[in-house]
């Protein structure tokens, strides 16, 4: 291993600019002559607009424009969409409601955006909006997604609000695998909703070039090239090739930064309109409003044992709130990042699942941090405590004795694992956790006055999304392989120019790595080009712990070829064959001779093309490739958590975490261990303190982060973290990817402990002191009577 | 935010007569509970009335019998005098319990307490000692100054110079923090000062700031959480919200005064 | 419009600015130093953290002239020419940062905390003191770690407020 390349601990390339301030976020940019949005949103959650009327904000100082929704449709600008097709279990196509991005006629939740005001100001624009007058139509709203269906009705084109009821497993086989059981576990689960809470709000530039006739948008994206195609394609704003996408550096994302919303698509319709720059920055209440929330999933789920404590079979019903309209990629949430991974690290027979997803008078719901596969291990994992518990089992015990053992498996839900092993990730977070202490751990804390509790999750996840023509049977629009460029420059420095696109995870050094590794090249002199797509080739963007895995197997690909190119030059070169050739640690050899050739004299030789034929050899070093997976990857782990809980407040303490992971090949260990951190902690948040909660009239009264409960240094603890290692077999590089593996795992791990601590079956999320407390009175009456 | 004008007075009597000019302005001291409401736009003052500038605001005098603080004093210089640790640390933890390092670097107590926000801490400190709002006007002792949630006596051209805590040889303060806002769920201050006992809780209250009497009378017998046992208080005047229930906050109530009495016998 | 003057990063500075200007909005949108954020609108995530006078506050619940003639220390202006502070290395070499959003408030907090705390800190100290920074990436630990680590680094190193005050 050298200093620079895989598995090594590098120190990051992109830390300099943002620990000295020299980042360059989408809020840092001004464009000449800039003006500024303020979005006029509906403060109903359900209402009919009567009429708008706009001339006295139009007479305002410093307002350019005053537009709505009407105006929008005027100029043929489309509605947004979702972009995958699920089909309900009588295959009809789900019910997708028109979103518009300024409603038309009614809205259809707190925030949904009505009117934008243009101004020279952002407080001009702001004051010209009070002036702003719509008459609403109120309408009763629905908000719990248990009580959605039949109730008002909220989009014409869905009379029940259920946009789909679909399924996936054999029910008749899974009826009979429970039929025949000696045990079974039920649990009814409510997965709380999220709201996503990057630190950089969202933000968009809008630009229009009259001269050309394109479109720029600045924008806070995950994945630029898809905000293009959509914008292009479905809402209609400008050719392709008219449209210019550019994400500069993005300030966190977690899923919510993947979506095309209404903001950024009128922020460029708008500077067509004034003909002027337009620039809107979401204020934190804002995202509040509209940032696509998480989960919001509702679950009854049954799991079926035999007399050895062999699983039999999983039942689940799960009802989705997808809130008021279908963002992106809300569909394959419940569904195909869902319950495919049901089946857990276990080798379960047969598995049934339903899902309705619903339509509620809420901000719309989409993919969060590990995107369905988070409510897949909760389920999972709270099923298997809870029956250790009933059965008499140690939990640990119970998870081995189901363990998938051999490799591949096939589930019941349409996963192939290909490698794994269980039994090695568990053995070592016990070991990490000292799991054979606990008892005297927990005797300790009884002396002084505390309720300790240990909890376990043992989680698998797909990721490397994933196989296009997989994805394209399930319904996904788009395929999900990823592409790179590697283009060497004369001098022998390289550049890369990748379809991922990186929101903290450290790209520009984590694929300088891999090129430095296989180029035997200095990091300093690779550069990672991203974010834009007059850069670069089309590509898919970062989500789904996809960039390893997929970005860089595309990576290789191109290196291959950049390599199998060079080494016709170096041939030429030293006047060898080219089978030959040599390339070890950046220089050429010539087998069985003591001829070399530098990689920067090869790449000069590419250029200058003085020692070869054009005809024979085309001049330059420059090469592309599109990598689609071959399969899912499957990163799997166990964490273990303990707690703490002060029966007289509730108050739980997150003592120890020990989670032990198998990402397959790591590229670099520091990093791998950060992504882990950060996702454990927004695990444990939705666990104990975060929740977005709407009143019965669909008011946000977590609308802030004065009322909605962050994750905060002193929440969390200091978290140990190990690996354990199965090589991924379907890519080049063996890597399954580790961005929301913390996330998925965690949530289970820490329902477990805290009711395992406390002696409760159950206990909602989020588990906060008042939650814990209120549990602990119904079932240690004395311990609360302090 | 709204357009506001800005005055930058020198000395007290000048930023009366602008308070006295302006109806519709506001002071400003800290800011930090009235700037985030400005530029929400939920709070409009024709004028911003700085009291930076005004002389003999700030600073912490300890004398024999009391402990005066001005008004314009920061959480942190509270939180961080030397000799309001000696002879009271439990008014000294108060501050230091407040908002985040850099709240605590502009906060004011005179503006913790003309805002009387009901899940700040400083009313129940003051409720808590039975200490002695010192204004431009007039001395208001703690138990007619808070009027409930937001409201105070003071008038629309008063302005608090200082307070004055007399000192109590056992006190304490215990806090049950908001787990988003990190202001007080439930605080509890008490007290004793030869005969007179005050217990004073802030953020469980449906209108505000209060004395709990019935904890207050249990102690009289013993100052002692002990004395506390068996002792509830109705939850019907609880405040109750997404964050706890009526329920939980007369619960944490009784917690956090057993837990500020154990400091307080303690010290 | 109200004339503010300062000096921000060792350079003064003045502009006619409208009573309303943050001196977020002042940092950010007159001066064009950028590496001052803003997360949130409600004092509460401290990404737009800098120093006024060695003080740490909240630029955007600050207006500009309240800190008329005041010394400013952004981001921007803590490495000492091309020496960076041993805060800034102390994130860089443990991984206190991923996306970057947070991490000049972080920071800047983190250096303060260090002037008023010493630079012997536990974790819990380091935990609790961090109370007014939001973080959604990192999990905190390493940027509890790279705290530790800073701090040791800047022994000796007590701050301008604290040596005003002597």
């Amino acid at each position: 291993m050298s200093a620079t390349g895989i598995g090594a601990s590098v120190r990051r390339k992109e830390d300099f600019r943002f620990i000295t301030g020299k980042g360059h976020y989408t809020d840092d940019i001004s464009r000449p002559g800039q003006t500024y949005a303020y979005f006029l949103r509906s403060p109903h959650a359900h209402a009919k607009i009567k009429r708008i009327d706009k001339a006295a904000a139009e007479k305002m100082p410093g307002v350019l424009g005053v537009l709505d929704g009407a105006e929008m449709q005027a100029d043929k600008i489309g509605n947004l969409i979702c972009g995958w097709m699920i089909h309900s279990k009588d295959g009809s196509p789900m019910k997708m409601a028109p979103h518009p991005a300024l409603a038309v006629g009614k809205v259809c939740y707190v925030g949904d955006p009505v009117v934008v005001v243009v101004a020279e100001t952002l407080a001009q624009a702001k004051d010209a909006a009070e002036k702003v007058v719509v008459d609403y139509e109120e309408l009763p709203a629905v908000v719990d997604c248990a009580k959605a269906k039949g109730a008002t009705q909220i989009h014409e084109v869905a009379s029940d609000n259920v946009i789909f009821d679909w399924h996936l497993g054999d029910k008749a086989k899974t009826d009979a695998a429970f039929a025949s059981a000696k045990h079974i576990t039920k649990l009814d689960i409510y997965n709380n909703r999220l709201a996503p809470n990057a630190i950089e709000p969202r933000a968009a530039i809008g630009e229009y070039d009259t001269g050309s006739e394109s479109f720029t948008l600045w924008n806070t994206s995950q994945n630029p090239h898809v905000a293009r195609l959509v914008i292009a394609a479905f809402v209609g704003m400008a050719p392709e090739n008219k449209l210019r996408v550019i994400a500069p550096d993005v300030g966190g994302g977690f899923g919510s930064k993947i979506f095309i919303y209404n903001e950024e698509v009128v922020a460029l319709w708008a500077s067509k309109r004034v003909g002027r720059p337009v620039k809107w920055t979401a204020e934190r209440s804002e995202s509040f409003l509209n940032d696509a929330h998480g989960r919001d999933h509702a679950t009854h789920a049954e799991m079926a044992f035999d007399a050895d404590g062999k699983i039999l079979g999983l039942r689940a019903h799960t009802v989705a709130n997808l809130g008021a309209y279908m963002s992106t990629f809300s569909s394959s949430v419940p569904t195909y990042l869902y319950a495919t991974l049901l089946s857990g690290q276990y080798a379960i027979p047969q598995i049934y699942c339903e899902v309705d997803a619903v339509y509620t008078n809420t901000a719309p719901v989409d993919a969060y941090r590990g995107a369905g596969r988070p409510e897949a291990a909760f389920v999972v994992e709270r099923l298997m405590e809870v029956a250790a518990r009933e059965l008499g089992v140690d939990p640990a015990d119970l998870r081995r004795r189901n363990f998938v053992k051999s490799f591949p498996h096939q589930t019941p839900v349409i996963m192939a694992y290909d490698t794994g092993d269980f039994d090695a990730s568990l053995k070592k977070a016990m070991e990490l956790a000292d799991y054979k202490n606990f008892g005297k751990r927990k005797r300790e804390a009884e002396r002084r006055g505390k309720l300790r509790g240990i909890g376990f999750s043992a989680y698998i996840e797909a990721c490397g999304i994933a196989p296009s023509q997989a994805v394209g049977s399930l319904g996904a629009g788009v395929g999900l392989w990823e592409s790179a460029e590697v283009r060497v420059n004369p001098t022998g420095s390289v550049e890369v120019l990748t379809g991922s696109h990186a929101h903290g995870q450290g790209h520009e050094t984590t694929f300088a790595q891999l090129v430095s590794e296989r180029l035997g090249i200095p990091i300093e002199s690779i550069s990672i080009v991203h974010g834009d797509t007059d850069k670069v080739q089309f590509g898919m963007g970062t989500y789904g712990s996809r960039s390893g895995a997929v970005g860089m197997s595309a990576i290789v690909k191109a290196l291959d070829k950049v390599e199998a190119k060079a080494k016709k030059v170096a041939a030429h070169m030293m006047e060898a064959a080219e089978g030959d050739i040599e390339f070890k640690d950046g220089t050429f050899t010539v087998a069985g001779t003591d001829k070399s050739a530098a990689w920067g004299d090869v790449a000069l030789n590419a250029y200058i093309a003085h020692k070869f034929s054009g005809q024979e050899l085309e001049p330059g070093l420059k090469e592309g490739a599109f990598y689609d997976p071959a399969n899912f990857t499957f990163p799997a782990g166990c964490h273990i958590c303990e707690v703490e809980v002060d029966p007289t407040t509730g108050e739980t303490e997150i003592v120890n975490w020990s989670a032990v992971d198998d990402f397959g090949v790591v590229i670099n260990p520091m990093i791998v261990e950060g992504q882990v951190h950060g996702g454990v902690a927004q695990g444990i948040g939705q666990a104990m303190i975060e929740h977005a909660i709407y009143d019965d009239n669909g008011q946000p009264v977590t609308g802030s982060f004065m009322d909605y409960a962050m994750p905060r240094a002193h929440n969390l603890p200091s978290f140990k973290v190990g690996m354990t290692m199965t090589k991924c077999p379907s890519n080049p590089l063996g890597m399954k990817g580790c961005g929301e593996a913390g996330a998925i795992a965690a949530p289970a791990a820490v329902i477990n402990a805290i009711t395992d601590a406390i002696g409760t079956e159950n206990i909602a999320m989020p588990a906060n002191a008042a939650t814990v407390w209120a549990a602990i009175q119904k079932t240690q009456p004395r311990a609360a009577a302090e | 935010m709204y357009a506001f004008e800005i005055h930058r007075p020198t000395t007290v009597r000048q930023a009366v007569n602008l308070l006295a000019k302006n109806p519709e302005a506001k002071l400003l001291a800290g800011g930090h509970s009235l700037v985030p409401v400005m530029k929400m736009r939920l709070a409009s003052p024709s004028a911003l009335i700085d009291l930076s500038k005004v002389e003999g605001l700030a600073g912490v005098e300890v004398g024999s019998r009391s402990v005066t603080i001005g008004a314009m004093t920061r959480h942190r210089d509270v939180a961080r005098s030397p000799e309001l640790h000696q002879v009271m640390p439990a008014l000294a933890s108060v501050p230091d319990s407040i908002g985040d390092p850099h709240v605590r670097n502009r906060g004011t107590i005179g503006g913790s307490i003309a805002n009387n926000d009901p899940n700040a801490d400083y009313p129940a400190a003051c409720l808590g000692l039975g200490a002695t709002i010192i204004t431009n006007k007039r001395k208001i002792p703690a138990d007619e100054y808070f009027q409930g949630m937001f409201d105070t006596a003071l008038e629309p051209d008063e302005i608090i110079t200082k307070v004055s805590f007399p000192i109590a040889k056992k006190a304490g303060y215990e806090k049950f923090k908001h787990p988003a806002s990190g202001f007080a769920l439930v605080g509890v201050f008490v007290s004793k000062r030869s005969s007179e006992i005050r217990v004073a809780v802030t953020g469980a209250g449906a209108n505000g700031v209060f004395r709990a009497t019935v904890f207050e009378e249990a102690l009289k017998k013993r100052f002692h959480p002990k004395s506390l046992d068996g002792v509830t208080l109705s939850t019907d005047e609880m405040n109750s919200d997404i964050h706890a229930g009526k329920d939980y906050r007369a619960h944490l109530v009784g917690v956090m005064a057993r837990r500020a009495l154990a400091k307080a016998v303690a010290g | 419009m109200p004339t503010v003057s300062m000096t921000v990063n060792g350079k003064p500075v003045s502009a006619n600015v409208d009573a309303r200007t943050l001196l977020v909005q002042f940092l950010r949108e007159n001066l064009r130093l950028t590496g001052t954020h803003v997360g949130c609108d409600t004092s509460q995530c401290g990404a737009c953290v800098v120093h006024v006078d060695g003080v740490a506050l909240k630029s955007c619940t600050t207006f500009a002239w309240q800190v008329e003639g005041a010394n400013v220390t952004t981001i921007e202006g803590l490495a000492n020419g091309d020496k960076l502070h041993p805060m800034q290395e102390a994130f860089r070499e443990n991984h206190g940062l991923q996306c970057g959003f947070c991490t000049p408030g972080m920071i800047m907090s983190a250096v303060e905390m260090v002037w008023r705390k010493g630079s012997d800190l536990d974790e819990q100290t380091i935990r609790e003191e961090l109370d007014g920074n939001l973080c959604r990436c990192t999990g905190y630990h390493n940027i509890v770690k790279a705290i530790h680590a800073g701090a040791r680094a800047m022994a000796g190193d007590r701050g301008p407020a604290q040596q005003a005050a002597e």
